[in-house]
């Protein structure tokens, strides 16, 4: 649309103030993490302190703490998606007695805040000797992907042809085959979508290993973060270069397949 | 009736029975790790709720005496009020701002919007801790914002942001509008494009400007993704911990402290899991509820 170019020139003034709004923090961060980390560093070294980042590894026990993500986000990822197509696989192509009930049910999960069922799941998982193991921090975690991605996937499924769906069944194709070898390939986009929200959820998640690992025996990257800023309180820079460290694997994935995130949480935040 | 329509109907029933017994399958495996792991610890802190329990020794069946130290303990009635004040920084800040900035992206056809919308989107995927710790720097004593202001001759504005009872609620709050607006905006600019051109065009050959247009033909056709964008912020505000352990610890008092806070505090630190069970309950009642009443003025009409 047309518009004059004094409006446009406004328009890009409005633009551009806005971005540094949100990149300013970011930028601040960054900054620092790579600024001196005492006043002596500063004295002596310039301005520029990349070590700060193999330092704040090794004192913050990064590179502990983000295997532990590692170990836990693969196995939410995997379990959560895996259980997420064949659960959105049956609610969106089958028509049985009480689908939409449990429809229903999952969607329920989507919303119901962690702080709800986490503390009673706690004490029962005590009671099992789950607390501060992995799979204690991780099976909360799957729970709650799984509601989100048999949605996900069943929106999936439901857009997906039928008369692909007869084809292959005409063929002879059992239901199982007709998933993996028809669909699963053709959903790649979805399912691809889905492990980049659960895998992005899953390591910016605080609140269920915080109380899952009350040992600190299962302390994820942010979680280790945390701990960092309270035991750490010389200088600022060391504490940003963690920050930093922790922040990056998603914001990496982010910067490489932004449409995914953008689609998927603009989409999936639509409701039926 | 033929032989060959009962035929026909009863395989049909045995194939449909057959696929249900399929389906639930398929369902198995989702269905048990999701009903082990949220709902059935869901309902047991409905049943926890009515105990009195430290979490280590005998409970003791208190009927409803935990929802009514909500109503009564000081410190749980004002951490459901700064929910709510967070409500304001979280979803309605973000919803006018994103209302504005929308319209003036969509009028014109800027150039650049696709990068525009990567940026404002980028602090969706950044873990809460590392918002929450880069805040917690540029709100220190001697931290950014307080040498910006000191730069420009406001030396009378610098404060300790995060340790001062007037201001920290705000200035928590207000790295929440920092991390809802980018979604919103971005949920309002998808709604917008679907707004034909001609309609823009002949609003203004009718001669409206600007203020009319924007309140005749954009709000009305982004009022589903007003709804949400109201749902997802609302309840990101309500369900506030990350920001609120990290930054402030709920203080300094009591003055930034929320439910998910004193969920946490009151079942691992004070050994008081009946109250925190209820608390609970209650803020997945609220949440459910303001969903419905959002969901409710939105599909009205």
């Amino acid at each position: 649309m047309k518009v004059s170019p004094i409006e446009r020139g406004a328009n890009y003034l409005v633009l551009i103030g806005f971005a540094l709004v949100v990149l300013g923090p970011i930028g601040v961060i960054v900054t620092m993490a790579f600024g001196p980390k005492d006043a002596s560093a500063g004295r002596e070294g310039g301005a520029f302190h990349p070590e700060n980042f193999p330092e704040a590894w090794e004192i913050g026990r990064f590179g502990q703490y983000m295997l532990t993500s590692v170990v836990v986000a693969t196995i939410v990822v995997v379990v959560s998606v895996l259980c997420s197509i064949l659960a959105g696989y049956a609610l969106g192509t089958m028509r049985f007695r009480g689908a939409t009930l449990v429809f229903y049910v999952f969607l329920l999960g989507i919303m119901v805040p962690t702080e709800a069922f986490i503390v009673p799941l706690y004490f029962d998982l005590r009671v099992l000797g789950l607390t501060n193991t992995v799979w204690g921090v991780a099976l909360p975690q799957i729970a709650m992907s799984i509601a989100f991605g048999t949605y996900w996937m069943r929106t999936y499924f439901r857009s997906s042809s039928t008369a692909l769906i007869e084809a292959a069944r005409l063929d002879g194709a059992n239901s199982m085959r007709i998933l993996w070898q028809v669909l699963v390939p053709i959903g790649r986009p979805a399912i691809l979508t889905l492990v980049l929200l659960v895998f992005m959820w899953t390591w910016n998640e605080f609140l269920i290993p915080l109380v899952m690992s009350p040992n600190g025996a299962v302390r994820t990257a942010p979680l280790g973060l945390a701990f960092f800023q309270g035991q750490y309180t010389q200088g600022t820079a060391l504490l940003a270069a963690g920050a930093v460290m922790v922040a990056l694997p998603v914001v990496l994935l982010y910067v490489f397949l932004q449409r995914h995130f953008i689609k998927g949480m603009i989409e999936g935040a639509v409701r039926e | 009736m033929s032989d060959g329509t009962t035929t026909v109907g009863r395989s049909a029933t045995r194939r449909s029975a057959r696929s249900g017994w399929v389906a639930w399958a398929y369902l198995a495996p989702a269905l048990i790790i999701y009903g082990a792991f949220l709902l059935f610890p869901l309902g047991r802190a409905a049943q926890y709720s009515l105990f009195e329990w430290d979490g280590l020794g005998e409970s003791t069946f208190v009927g409803l005496d935990n929802y009514v130290e909500i109503l009564f303990d000081e410190r749980l009635r004002v951490a459901f009020w700064h929910a709510l004040v967070l409500v304001f920084f979280y979803a309605v800040l973000p919803l006018v701002i994103g209302l504005v900035l929308a319209a003036l992206l969509t009028r014109s056809q800027v150039r650049g919007l696709g990068f525009f919308r990567s940026v404002i989107f980028l602090p969706q995927v950044i873990a809460m801790v590392v918002v929450a710790v880069t805040w917690r720097q540029i709100y220190a004593p001697d931290g950014p914002l307080n040498g910006f202001l000191r730069l420009i001759g406001l030396d009378s504005l610098t404060r300790p942001w995060l340790g001062d009872y007037t201001f920290t609620l705000p200035a928590v709050g207000l790295i929440g509008t920092w991390v809802c607006t980018g979604l919103v905006t971005v949920l309002l600019m998808a709604g917008m494009s679907r707004v034909p051109r001609e309609l823009y065009e002949a609003a203004r050959l009718d001669g409206s400007g600007p203020v009319r247009e924007f309140f005749a033909i954009t709000l009305p056709t982004v009022r589903g993704e007003i709804t949400v964008a109201l749902t997802l912020t609302i309840v990101a505000a309500l369900k506030t911990f990350d920001l609120v352990y990290v930054t402030t610890s709920g203080g300094p008092g009591t003055s930034t402290t929320v439910p998910s806070y004193e969920i946490y505090r009151r079942a691992f630190q004070l050994g008081d899991v009946g109250v925190a069970t209820a608390v609970g309950i209650v803020l997945t009642i609220i949440v459910f509820a303001i969903n419905g009443v959002v969901n409710m003025i939105g599909d009205r009409k």
